[in-house]
């Protein structure tokens, strides 16, 4: 006997300039199940979220909703059709009552006048059919996390949502609100309600969903029952069963330690731990790897390294000193370098000239400047010698940086930090959104510092990277350093186990 | 506020440039309403302005625009809205003319003396902004409102109580006692003399204009030449990346309020040593909401705002003229109002298209350039 | 089920609107009661007499009006710093069609000469991205000069008026006072005034909240009550109403507005307006209460000040209302009686330790300290001088706000969106 899904995606394809983000997807999702899909960062499962939802368009394929086919131009079409998202990040007015905020756009009034009892009397009666109370009365502001997730859900439940799509929902989450969440998600199927979850967390989806179906590349690659799979086979179907071969060569470790960390931890809103009890040690002459999905407290870490934020416990130290409580500019002064994971967000001055961002960082040192004064002359040769030297394709110095392609742009903060010959390098995520001639380029760069004696610490979700150019490798999960591991014999059962939060020889 | 981006010179002058072609139009459409030609309206004001008392009259009326254009724009570069210029200058000028009454100091020293004072007492009370910005999060743009208001009551307050020169027989104005001759600066007669110009008894040309130009050099080797200007800058087009390359947000608030309020110091001294030679209650209002126009007008840029202030001392100037003409020398106040939302609109266009094009332009010079290669 | 204990998040919950009203009516009464208290001690019956809190009324009247307009912009995320320059337009519209036609035909132009300057604001804001402060201050000096240019080109010599202000106006919206509370007329027969029998008995309190009541029900004029109206009006459109809620959703979180269909750049435009409209009627009430004429520089900062009720009255209508009502007393007292402003410091420093005690009871020392300090230093003012300089009453309401920006600014909730710009489309 069939059952009409209650969504059918039919060789769904979605290009991007230089990327494809989703290439032939196919997903059966039945209706009143618990669907999961799993992927890493850059698999793809955000773009068929966003082409479900109605907030962007395929370039191939079918949408079929109930049997029936779709094609959405915006999310209101999407909500038309009985599909409600809970965004990763929530999309709630602060200052706003639970009521209003679930209300807004959809206004029950009676001659003009909202009819506020009638909105609270179905919130409530939502509320507790879901096992998802709340007060609606109460500023959303005052609400933990927890709750807020629950706003959200309402949101689209009171919209007449047939099937919710749950974007990483339990990353903000302590393990009790992870319980509550699933209660109402289990509530909700027993109602009708089919419910698609988007998670990186293996044992998390094991326990809540009926099938999951994974990603990888921009592909869906299988789709199996729950119950017949274990996080680890799950693992290696996300990462894949061939892992990049790192390059044979021989350590240039010195046992100089260049950076310590020591029982690093960041609070964040309400009891969550954004870092917690993080110890590593960087020498000099070595590439010190991340690994792990992002929104694991991997730029927390960074920004604490770099003083951007202000760590609630444990030690930094560069060389002999410690700098924990060094501000940012101490820190770069004393030969941090530091490639921002958002470069528009951090790492250049958009509209200034490229000579004046390649001395973005060190602005008061040499060659750049000389006891407040700057030199002009010597800063735009240096500029041009980055330029050449990591082939950053520009007219010249004197363009500014949005004028420059993405990797060209990345290019450039690599080469001035690379050739500003600091002590320790920073890396988050250095070669994202460069093309794959680029991304070699920087690699070798990287490496070639790394053999001068460079102590590097590299943050990356990219496998390729982060196998290919450490030396040792760490996973990161929940905060935690959760392994330690030699990339050259890294399998990607192991490595996957470890970045979805499983642990090593779980079954 | 964002700042401009390297976009070849015709673009970034697009902006000013359409907007005074739109206030041209708009008060064409003003002066023909009521019947009067516009362009017999236009040349009267270009002849008269042309007169050599005339130039010397736009020139002494720009000194204080440019400065408080300058004052204005120092925050804006750094991202920061100082609207408080207009009382920090008063409050200024009250304290240097009152200090300065008080000794007689060596001819040279003594100026200078009082216009550092004036720097100070305008730095100290910018300072307040933003010290509360730094330390309670209040936005400088209520701030320095706010403070507007405190300065002008405590001025009126300190003229009246404190500050006030003994009242003469007869003589009902509140002031301050009158600056001795060894503090008012000098004017520039001589060198229009060695020119071969000869000005009208009475009317000199204020010798402050080499002030001017002094600042305008200082504020511009201190924005594009020094670490300290590079950070200022670099915290005007993105905080975030500021702070990450090492700048402490904080004090650089304070920093640029500090120097912004100089600066406004600087617009009370030049109309105290140049002109008024005390402090009364007729001290001339207005010039720091006019600073806020020159510096959009200027583009923030130095060249810009002295152009700016030059064009907005030629509407005031050009407005005598007017009344003889028998036009309303109102309609120069309504040039400078449409002017100045004209400049802010034409600058968002213009940044937006001029930003994408530049994109485009350079992406193609690459490729060429790759080609060739 | 179970109620997690989680740290206690940045900004207290408010307690609901029925508490907080009453808390706010026995603040007030408390507060009556330390005037009155203050007004026997140092011997200023002006601090409590009805023509007082009469003038006080009509004084806050523009403030209030204006504060509105602040509030509707700022709840549709727009920074209006434009208000006194649409009071500006307000003031010159309303005088000329009141000369020209009559009273209320000025209000109607007040109020459409300031929504235009709103519609201005709106459209530099909203649909070219113009920096919200910087078009504000932009149309303060566009209205100064506009203003000044109608009157040249309309009111020639002879009429009365010229460049800085215009022909008297013959009549303002006609005045009377409440029947029976105040001894206003129904129908041909005077009433007796029950207000101003309590007043004159002097019996403590009881006379002075008499007193209070009786200022504003006397001389009330139909432009007045309208603006009296337009409060609790504003109230319920935004908070009552599917307009209003989405309005304020478009203050405080446009992208999520914008996701669940409502229609963000119309609304600004909507807010905007409305802001303008509702600066000109208070440039109505400037001309057609106050003065009986359009002179230039009538508006004396009051756009400023409104701005200050905004922030003090905490984006809420009644807040504003009271603000200007606080604003408006100060105004009033300094013109009146220059002795019983002095009295007023002794007010505010018994307040200041009153509150100060409180937080001590609640045990926040370090705030008990500084309010306590506070305190001391106002008696030590108020014991010291005889008289309070008059320049510095001017500044009153500005100093106010800045001293709650910077003690009080965490129990402020602005709307959260409020002065950024927004470009469409910024879902995905």
């Amino acid at each position: 006997m069939s059952v009409t899904p209650a969504i059918e995606l039919r060789g769904i394809v979605k290009r991007f300039p230089g990327v494809v983000a989703n290439d032939d997807v196919n997903l059966t999702v039945l209706p009143g199940e618990v669907h999961a899909i799993v992927g890493e960062n850059g698999a793809g499962k955000s773009t068929l979220m966003k082409i479900l939802y109605g907030m962007q368009r395929p370039d191939e394929g079918e949408i079929k909703v109930n049997g029936a086919a779709v094609a959405f131009r915006s999310p209101k079409d999407a909500i038309a059709a009985g599909i409600g998202m809970v965004h990763q990040h929530f999309m709630l007015a602060g200052n706003l009552t639970v009521l209003e905020n679930v209300i807004l756009g959809a206004e029950p009034s009676r001659m003009g006048r909202l009819d506020l009892s009638e909105a609270r009397w179905r919130i409530d009666l939502m509320g507790a059919q879901h096992h998802a109370t709340l007060d609606a009365d109460r500023l959303v502001d005052s609400l933990s996390v927890g709750e807020k997730q629950r706003v959200e859900i309402l949101k689209v439940l009171y919209r007449g949502a047939k099937l919710l799509i749950l974007d990483e929902p339990t990353g903000v989450l302590v393990p009790q609100e992870v319980e509550e969440l699933f209660a109402t998600l289990r509530e909700l199927t027993a109602q009708g309600v089919t419910i698609v979850f988007i998670s990186h967390k293996l044992h998390e989806v094991l326990a809540i969903a009926d099938r999951v179906t994974v990603m990888r590349d921009g592909t869906t690659v299988t789709t199996v029952q729950a119950a017949d799979v274990t996080a680890a086979q799950l693992a290696e179907y996300m990462v894949g069963s061939e892992l990049p071969s790192p390059s044979t060569r021989t350590t240039q470790a010195t046992e100089a330690v260049e950076l310590a960390v020591e029982g690093l931890g960041v609070r964040g809103p309400g009891e969550r731990w954004l870092v917690r009890d993080v110890s590593l040690q960087v020498r000099r002459g070595e590439i010190v790897g991340i690994a792990g999905v992002e929104g694991n407290g991997q730029a927390e870490l960074v920004e604490a390294l770099l003083g951007l934020r202000r760590p609630d416990t444990g030690t930094v130290s560069l060389g002999q000193r410690d700098i924990t409580a060094w501000s940012t500019r101490r820190r770069r002064e004393a030969g941090i370098g530091y490639v921002p994971e958002d470069r528009h967000a951090r790492g250049l001055l958009l509209a200034a000239p490229v000579w004046e961002n390649v001395m973005l960082g060190r602005q008061g040192a040499e060659p750049f400047a000389r006891r407040g004064w700057l030199r002009l002359r010597a800063a735009k040769a240096f500029a041009a010698e980055v330029l050449r030297r990591f082939d950053v394709r520009a007219p010249d110095a004197n363009v500014p940086a949005f004028a420059l392609s993405g990797g060209n742009q990345q290019k450039l903060i690599m080469g001035r930090e690379i050739m500003g010959e600091p002590q320790l390098l920073v890396a988050a995520h250095p070669t994202r959104g460069v093309d794959v001639g680029a991304q070699a380029a920087i690699w070798e760069e990287i490496r070639r510092a790394r053999d001068a004696g460079l102590a590097v610490l590299l943050v990356s979700a990219d496998l390729d990277e982060i196998i290919g150019l450490s030396d040792r490798l760490f996973v990161m999960f929940g905060g935690r350093l959760v392994a330690e591991l030699d990339p050259d014999d890294v399998t990607p059962q192991v490595l996957g186990t470890h970045m979805t939060g499983g642990r090593q020889g779980a079954a | 506020m964002k700042a401009r981006a390297l976009i070849p010179g015709a673009v970034r002058v697009l902006a000013p440039v359409l907007a005074v072609a739109v206030a041209l139009g708009v008060s064409a459409l003003a002066l023909l309403a009521i019947g009067e030609s516009p362009v017999a309206t236009f040349s009267a004001m270009l002849r008269y302005a042309a007169r050599l008392d005339s130039v010397v009259s736009i020139l002494n009326r720009a000194i204080p625009l440019f400065l408080s254009g300058l004052a204005v724009a120092v925050g804006f570069r750094t991202g920061l809205f100082n609207i408080g210029v207009e009382g920090q200058y008063r409050l200024a000028a009250l304290v240097a003319a009152w200090a300065g009454a008080l000794v007689v100091l060596p001819a040279g020293v003594h100026l200078v003396v009082v216009v550092a004072i004036g720097m100070a007492v305008g730095a100290l009370w910018a300072g307040l902004a933003g010290l509360l910005k730094v330390w309670r999060g209040v936005h400088e743009v209520i701030s320095t409102i706010m403070l507007n208001f405190v300065a002008t009551g405590l001025a009126a307050y300190l003229l009246a109580e404190h500050f006030r020169e003994q009242a003469v027989a007869g003589d009902l104005q509140i002031k301050t006692a009158e600056l001795p001759a060894s503090a008012l600066m000098p004017t520039l007669n001589w060198a229009l003399r060695a020119l071969g110009l000869e000005l009208r008894r009475g009317s000199h040309l204020q010798g402050f204009l080499l002030v001017c130009v002094l600042a305008g050099l200082g504020f511009w080797l201190l924005l594009s030449r020094t670490r300290f200007g590079f950070d200022l800058r670099a915290s005007g087009l993105n905080p975030e990346a500021a702070r990450a390359s090492g700048v402490d947000q904080r004090r650089m608030v304070v920093a640029t309020m500090l120097l912004s309020g100089a600066f406004a110091g600087l617009v009370g001294a030049s109309q105290l040593v140049g002109f008024f030679h005390r402090y009364t209650i007729d001290f001339p209002q207005g010039l720091g909401f006019a600073g806020i126009a020159v510096a959009l007008l200027g583009r923030n840029n130095p060249v810009g705002i002295a152009l700016a202030a030059l064009l907005f001392g030629f509407l005031d100037r050009s407005a005598q003229i007017l009344d003889l003409e028998d036009v309303p020398k109102e309609i120069t106040t309504i040039i400078q109002g449409v002017i100045i939302l004209a400049v802010v609109i034409a600058g968002q266009i213009a940044w937006r298209v001029a930003r994408r094009r530049q994109a485009v332009a350079v992406s193609e010079q690459v490729r060429r350039q790759e080609a060739a290669a | 089920m179970t109620a997690l204990a989680h740290r206690p998040v940045p900004h207290a919950a408010p307690p609901p609107r029925r508490r907080r009203m009453r808390g706010a009516l026995l603040a007030g009464l408390g507060a009556l009661l330390v005037l009155s208290v203050v007004a026997r001690i140092t011997d200023s019956p002006e601090l409590l007499s009805s023509g007082t809190y009469g003038a006080a009324f009509r004084l806050a009247m523009p403030i209030a009006l204006a504060g509105l307009g602040g509030m509707f912009a700022e709840r549709v995320g727009v920074v209006n710093i434009g208000l006194e320059g649409m009071m500006i337009l307000g003031t010159w519209a309303g005088a000329w069609a009141a000369w020209m036609h009559g009273p209320w035909w000025g209000v109607a132009a007040a109020v459409a000469g300031g929504a235009l300057g709103g519609l201005l604001h709106a459209a530099a804001t909203v649909t070219f991205g113009v920096d919200h402060v910087v078009s504000g201050v932009a149309i303060n000096i566009l209205a100064a000069g506009v203003a000044r240019f109608l009157s040249v080109i309309t009111y020639h010599p002879g009429s009365g008026g010229g460049a800085t202000q215009s022909p008297r106006i013959a009549s303002g919206t006609g005045s009377a006072s409440l029947p029976l509370l105040a001894g206003g007329e129904i129908f041909g027969w005077r009433s007796p005034n029950l207000l101003g029998w309590i007043e004159a008995r002097g019996v403590f309190y009881v006379s002075d909240l008499a007193a209070l009541l009786r200022g504003p029900a006397e001389t009330l004029t139909w432009l007045t009550a309208i603006a009296v109206v337009l409060v609790p009006v504003s109230w319920y459109v935004l908070w009552r109403t599917p307009l209003g809620l989405r309005m304020r959703g478009v203050g405080e979180h446009p992208v999520a507005a914008e996701s669940l269909g409502v229609r963000v750049f119309g609304l600004k435009y909507l807010g905007v307006t409305v802001s303008g409209a509702l600066a000109g009627l208070a440039g109505a009430v400037l001309v057609l209460e106050f003065a009986g004429i359009y002179r230039e520089g009538q508006t004396g900062g009051r756009g400023f000040i409104a701005l200050a009720a905004v922030i003090f009255g905490n984006w809420r209508p009644l807040g504003v209302a009271s603000a200007a009502g606080l604003f408006g007393y100060a105004d009033a007292l300094q013109l009146r009686s220059e002795s019983a402003v002095h009295g007023l410091l002794l007010f505010v420093a018994l307040l200041l330790i009153g509150l100060g005690v409180w937080a001590l009871a609640r045990g926040r020392r370090t705030r008990a300290l500084s309010l306590g300090g506070a305190g001391v230093l106002f008696f030590l003012w108020f014991a010291t001088t005889g008289t309070v300089p008059r320049q510095f009453v001017f500044f009153t309401p500005h100093l106010v706000t800045l001293l709650v920006l910077t003690f009080a600014a965490q129990r402020l909730r602005p709307p959260a969106a409020a002065g950024r710009v927004y470009r469409r489309g910024q879902l995905e």
